[in-house]
């Protein structure tokens, strides 16, 4: 083996400690420089995070090149590697468990507090030291986290083995090179809104300018994790084998809260910079939802509670990262506490307004919050009297969710159209009556067209989403005064806000459908046979060994028929992957905007005959739509020529008393 | 200075007691049942994987026994899984019963991660697990080769459980 990359895991380690040293000192200068109000002192926070993240990217581009070129001396890549594993699943097999994880957690942290560096030259410069040394001190936290309880560079000398134990079979996949990144991008891009509110707690300024700095950030890190959640989703329905795509378990409950959370928080910041009403709560969101986002980590890599996707637990790691999240959650709230009294938010608004509508927005959002945080620590409280692990069921949640939603969605179209300070509901309802009596049409004839039992929640469902999506038509409709070439006019926040509420529309309508008319089967199939399912016949043609780069497979062709035209040819698999010996299914999918047709191999039976899973599960793919449309909404509000002013607000460093 | 600003911060302190606890926690499960030394609760039904006819008799084969309560939904019961697999290598003797679950859902995973079980006990609506006291998913029954029940053990199968409860199960076993 080349020396030099030989050398990757010390180089690495390096560069680990070089990032703890620069954003110790990101924390130190920049705050003396507020002490002092020396401008060039606080300059110093600029380069200063942006030289952590670059030597926290050398540091994963090591353990990277590490993984690349099979450097088992390495405990981590022995233990998630393998030779025979593909060369991309080696790179994203560094975010495979643990410590790789949080190697790419923090790298992204500091990414982040990058990118503030580089666009905040419209700030003042005393609100980008505070906001600078404040990431800077998350950094450190888990810097030292990663370094002290789960060094990823550790190596295994003298003995190093021959090959690697592979990576999990369940993480070879193209959902789990994406996903995690995704949602790791997202839980921290959280912390640059928190950054943003302790900062303007600590200098006394929580005025429209800092919501509307805010604003963008919260919405870039909210489109990060719209994606996640939907990769998570996506993969776990084509992967896990059983056709589920969600499950209620405590790490996706995780991603969910800091997702609402950061949900209520856009829209109360809209508030807070339209307005200049709800700051205080405002800030109290931002510090909530980049802690639901550090309460995840901790639940996922503490062994606190047991999921699928938990890491090994480790009681010292778990200690580690409970004081970091004491620190960083109890310090803010505390910080809050003392100074929100300072805050005063002037303004009035009726009981009928935009705001009135935003606040039911955010009062529905947190209690769903609750809802979900109360179902994932259930057991933990039962563990606490003694009464064992257990886990809670999908029945609570859905119980909770179900008509927090439905109510959210009818909000959510009439408080868009409400105006500020003061409306009328007879100018509301004027506005919206068309959309109204449509959904109320539509509800009531479309369960009954549908092939399938009635059920009041199909109708609910789907009446609430076309009510819904009809007043955004509408209201774009009455905003471009009726003429087509005015509709781009409109300013790309409201577009991104059209797309986005479309998008929940979307998503209600897609696990509306699925859920109440997803129809399955498991039969007995030899080479051969055929199944009927719905107006489907799925003919078993063909049965096969098929030789994968790290797995033997056997596979199951399908032909698919509608009537007498074949529409399909499905391949499924049950893999054995050969070094840890564990078994997959590979389910075989065809997809369309109408239905997904989901065949999956259950056990070999006698004679050349498989158990099969056959499932028809209409408007699946409606479901992650939603989430892709709220997605581009979020990024067109991000892109909003508003937040782009060139126009340099004057510093106040000198003027600047906390 | 306002106390009501105060309540985010009290209520983030009373989870962090509980967090802090929760990691201190470590296999005090193992509550006195009123079960302890009855009969196990008699049932009549077709088994999970082939459907064959079992009762409350057919339960231990004249030796000692785990009685083990899963279900699909359940993360805590996959991570004892894989301990569950080698207690079977090891020759234990282990019934499941697979609560409030979805049968196809309940093969599919014994398919995808091995099944320790010499049988299934099919409990969809969980009433079998009521006459159980079953909290919620996972549990475990230790019976005697009599099929009384002797010991209870709410939560997962580990090493460190097993200790203890192994020790119970070999003292039956001779």
């Amino acid at each position: 083996m080349n020396i030099v990359y030989a050398m990757m895991p010390e180089l690495g380690q390096l560069a680990l400690i070089m990032a703890l040293i620069a954003a110790v000192f990101q924390v130190i200068i920049p705050t003396i420089g507020l002490y002092r109000r020396q401008g060039w002192l606080m300059a110093y926070a600029r380069p200063l995070a942006s030289g952590q993240a670059i030597f926290l990217l050398i540091s994963w581009l090591a353990l990277t090149i590490s993984f690349v070129i099979d450097d088992f001396s390495v405990a981590y890549v022995a233990n998630n590697s393998n030779t025979a594993l593909p060369t991309a699943y080696k790179i994203s097999a560094v975010w495979g468990a643990h410590e790789g994880s949080l190697l790419l957690w923090v790298a992204m942290l500091g990414c982040w507090g990058m990118a503030v560096a580089w666009f905040s030259k419209t700030l003042p410069l005393d609100m980008v030291a505070r906001v600078l040394a404040i990431m800077g001190l998350v950094s450190i936290g888990f810097i030292l986290f990663t370094v002290e309880t789960s060094n990823p560079f550790e190596r295994n000398l003298p003995s190093q083995p021959l090959d690697g134990k592979d990576l999990n079979p369940l993480l070879q996949d193209f959902g789990l090179i994406v996903h995690p990144p995704t949602l790791y991008m997202g839980y921290v891009g959280l912390s640059v809104v928190f950054a943003f509110a302790l900062a303007a707690l600590l200098g006394g300024r929580l005025d429209a300018a800092w919501a509307r700095w805010s604003r963008p950030w919260t919405t870039a890190a909210w489109v990060f994790l719209t994606i996640g959640i939907a990769l998570g989703s996506w993969w776990a329905y084509y992967e896990l084998g059983w056709g589920g795509w969600w499950f209620w378990d405590p790490v996706e409950n995780a991603s969910l809260m800091p997702w609402l959370v950061a949900t209520a928080l856009m829209h109360s910041l809209a508030v807070t910079e339209k307005r200049g009403l709800f700051k205080s709560w405002t800030v109290l969101l931002a510090i909530f939802a980049f802690s639901l986002s550090l309460l995840g980590t901790f639940l996922v890599r503490s062994g606190v509670l047991t999921s699928v996707h938990a890491f090994a637990s480790d009681p010292e790691r778990g200690l580690f990262l409970l004081i970091l999240l004491g620190i960083t959650v109890g310090g803010s709230l505390l910080l809050y506490a003392l100074r929100a009294p300072q805050v005063n938010s002037v303004g009035r608004y009726d009981w009928i307004s935009r705001e009135t509508g935003l606040l039911i927005n955010n009062l529905f959002l947190i209690v769903a919050t609750l809802a979900v945080l109360l179902g994932t620590l259930y057991p933990l409280v039962i563990d606490f009297f003694g009464m064992g692990k257990i886990s809670v069921g999908p029945a609570w949640f859905n119980l909770m969710f179900v008509p927090l939603t439905l109510a959210l969605a009818l909000v959510m179209a009439s408080g868009t159209i409400a105006r500020w300070k003061s409306d009328s509901l007879n100018r509301i309802w004027q506005e919206q009556q068309w959309a109204w009596w449509a959904a109320v049409v539509f509800a009531i004839v479309m369960p009954l067209l549908l092939s399938g039992p009635w059920h009041w929640q199909v109708m609910l469902g789907l009446g609430v989403s076309i009510w819904l999506a009809l007043a955004m038509f509408l209201d774009v409709w009455r905003k471009a005064r009726g003429q087509w070439r005015k509709i781009p006019s409109l300013g790309l926040s409201y577009h991104g806000m059209v797309l986005a509420h479309l998008g929940m529309a979307i998503t209600i309508v897609g696990v509306t459908m699925v859920s109440h008319y997803s129809i399955e089967k498991s039969v007995r199939m030899a080479p051969g046979d055929s199944a009927y399912l719905g107006d489907y016949r799925f003919e078993f043609s063909r049965a096969g060994q098929i030789d994968g780069p790290n797995f033997v497979s056997q596979a199951a062709q399908f032909d698919v028929y509608k009537g007498e035209r074949l529409i399909s040819q499905l391949l499924t698999e049950k893999r054995q992957y050969t070094v840890s010996g564990s078994i997959m299914t590979e389910a075989a999918i065809d997809v369309s905007l109408w239905r997904d047709l989901y065949v999956s191999m259950g056990e070999p039976l006698p004679n050349g005959a498989w158990g099969m899973r056959i499932q028809v599960k209409p408007f699946m793919r409606w479901v992650w739509l939603g989430a892709i449309f709220m997605s581009i909404g979020g990024v067109l509000a991000m892109l909003d020529k508003r937040y782009r002013r060139q126009k340099k607000i004057p510093s106040r460093v000198l003027g600047a008393n906390a | 200075m306002r106390p009501l600003l105060f309540v985010p911060l009290l209520i983030f302190v009373a989870m962090a007691v509980l967090f802090w606890i929760g990691l201190g926690i470590e296999d005090k499960t193992s509550l006195p049942s009123p079960l302890i030394n009855q009969p196990f609760p008699a049932f009549e039904t077709l088994s999970l994987e082939r459907g064959e006819s079992i009762t409350a008799a057919s339960l231990t084969n004249n030796e000692p026994t785990l009685v083990n309560v899963w279900a699909t939904w359940c993360p805590t019961c996959k991570a004892e899984h894989a301990f569950l697999n080698d207690l079977a290598k090891q020759g234990v003797r282990i019934i499941g019963i697979n609560y409030k679950d979805d049968d196809y859902k309940a093969r599919q995973w014994l398919l995808a991660y091995g099944n320790p079980y010499v049988w299934n006990v099919p409990d969809p609506d969980g009433r079998l697990g009521l006459e159980l006291g079953v909290y919620g998913a996972p549990e475990t029954f230790l019976l005697d080769a009599d099929g009384v029940i002797r010991a209870k053990h709410i939560g997962d199968l580990n090493d460190r459980v097993w200790e203890r409860l192994g020790q119970q199960y070999e003292a039956l076993k001779r």
